[in-house]
């Protein structure tokens, strides 16, 4: 992946102190900074492209696979029951690795030890399609990421990351997302970073992505060297961005700029 | 196979002009883009849609590249008699694909 | 729609550090060769042939400003009965500085009972839209938009 642009007036707010986190009453999706054409497209299912990949998700869910030729939906059944709430605790702790695990990667372990099948590749069609799939069936629902005790110390990771300057812009997330989140970059809206929508239909990628793909684009966009995809830093970045949206509602599969 | 979203009414009264949206799954791929190496991308688009009410032809588009991928094409028809509508993508690369959506007219 | 080189990323590099010296706000656009004003006067020509092209009837809802090309909401209405004997042909969509300067072509049947079409389109560059719209009387009725398009703050390239 290539960065083909980004706004050098990053530069100019690198040396803004930190300010601390953004107040309760203040939080918001990154819908309310969207154009309203941008919102209708999110908000109506016909227009949403988004629902193309979760229509395949539901697809995908009952397709039998791999050398158990189970499918997701021999186990957990109907979808709209059993994934209910799911994605809203996501990433989740995971008792057998002693860490958190991301929806992609959890559903990528249902596949490797129930399915007996080879795990989906990430930012693949068919991982996307199923992670929004399931994460659709909590559209609406609070987030509840992060109550874990045992994920505190991650939690706590991903907000060192988040808070680290890094790459040739000497920036770290919180120079944008909580400093200048009120502000522009060039014709763009700063947003908070709360990641409601993932997966989510972005109009520069004219695709649905991953939050992973998300912050690799963003940390290439500070000039630094993006984590890799799974990396234990990823997934403690998307930890402790689902724990500070905590209480905001999912809404999968949003469409962003 | 590509999935498609139709949003045509369920039922609607004789006379009534209803809207039909569409969304079509397809990169729309312009032939204009290039690869790190500098070879184009070759183009691979959707180049004609056309809807179909009980067997007429009632709207038809020729899409370009500069139709943004996952073509939505929304459109308006009044309804007359009960019946099916029918959706075809016709494009690049020997890409055809249908869909229908029924409607109760009263 | 964009384009990406070595070329490109040097001089991409050389304004990042040029605005870090004198805080301006550099808008970065990158893109393919352009269509021209002759290839777009061309393309309509072809579609209205000799006949006279006059402003009115046809209303076209797209943002001034978008916030990313890729992907324009559009719609086109134009103000008819859709009657068997006084209904709107086909929609005809253009745009200045694409790489090609055709957008989508429409044909409407007078049992539309509205003439409006919507769909999303690319836009290279900040630039005019024309929808034309031809009449059962083979009038020629047009309208033209200007976009503002800004590039996405931070961007990469899909492939």
């Amino acid at each position: 992946m290539k960065i083909i642009g980004c706004i050098a007036i990053l530069t100019a707010i690198a040396g803004t102190a930190l300010a601390a986190d953004i107040p309760q009453s203040e939080r918001r999706s990154g819908t309310s900074f969207m154009s309203p054409d941008t919102r209708a497209m999110q908000d109506e299912d016909t227009a949403n492209p988004g629902m193309l990949w979760v229509l395949d998700g539901e697809a995908l869910w009952r397709r039998k696979a791999g050398v158990a030729d189970k499918a997701c939906a021999d186990c957990h059944t109907d979808a709209r029951v059993s994934m209910k709430g799911v994605a809203a605790h996501y990433p989740a702790f995971e008792k057998a690795f002693g860490k958190p695990v991301d929806l992609e990667q959890r559903i990528n372990l249902c596949r490797t030890n129930h399915q007996q099948a080879t795990p989906l590749a990430y930012e693949s069609h068919e991982l996307l399609a199923l992670a929004a799939y399931v994460a659709r069936q909590s559209r609406g629902m609070p987030i509840e990421t992060g109550d874990d005790p045992e994920i505190a110390p991650f939690v706590e990771q991903g907000r060192e990351l988040f808070m680290q300057r890094q790459g040739q812009l000497n920036l770290g997330c919180a120079n944008c997302h909580d400093d200048n989140w009120d502000k522009k970059l060039a014709g763009s809206a700063i947003t908070q970073a709360h990641p409601t929508g993932y997966p989510l239909y972005r109009l520069e990628w004219q695709s649905l992505g991953s939050l992973q793909r998300r912050l690799r684009a963003c940390i290439t966009g500070i000039r630094a060297q993006p984590y890799d995809y799974g990396s234990p830093e990823l997934v403690a970045l998307e930890l402790y961005l689902m724990s500070r949206a905590r209480g905001m509602a999912i809404e999968t599969p949003a469409v962003r700029p | 196979m590509p999935s498609a979203l139709i949003n045509v009414p369920a039922r609607a009264k004789r006379g009534d002009v209803i809207e039909i949206k569409t969304l079509m799954s397809h990169i729309m791929e312009t032939g204009y883009r290039h690869i790190a190496s500098g070879e184009v991308v070759p183009r691979d688009i959707i180049t004609s849609f056309t809807c179909r009410y009980n067997g007429t032809e009632i709207f038809r588009a020729d899409l370009y590249p500069a139709i943004a991928a996952n073509p939505f094409i929304t459109f308006f028809t009044t309804v007359t008699e009960s019946g099916k509508f029918e959706f075809e993508w016709i494009g690049d690369r020997g890409f055809s694909e249908t869909a229908s959506a029924s409607i109760l007219v009263e | 729609m964009t384009d990406s080189d070595h070329t490109t990323r040097r001089t991409f590099l050389g304004l990042a550090g040029g605005a870090a010296a004198s805080g301006l706000v550099p808008i970065v656009t990158v893109r393919t060769a352009d269509a021209t004003p002759a290839m777009l006067s061309s393309a309509i020509r072809n579609i209205v042939g000799e006949a006279n092209v006059r402003t009115g009837k046809v209303k076209l809802d797209i943002p001034p400003l978008v916030e990313n090309g890729n992907t324009v909401p559009m719609t086109v209405s134009v103000d008819s009965p859709m009657t068997a004997d006084n209904y709107v042909k086909s929609i005809h969509v253009f745009n200045e500085k694409n790489p090609q300067p055709n957008i989508g072509n429409f044909y409407l049947r007078p049992g539309a009972g509205r003439a409006q079409v919507s769909t999303r389109i690319r836009l290279a560059d900040s630039q005019k839209v024309t929808a034309i719209a031809r009449l059962s009387d083979d009038t020629f009725w047009s309208v033209t938009a200007d976009v503002v398009v800004t590039l996405a703050a931070c961007t990469e390239e899909a492939i």
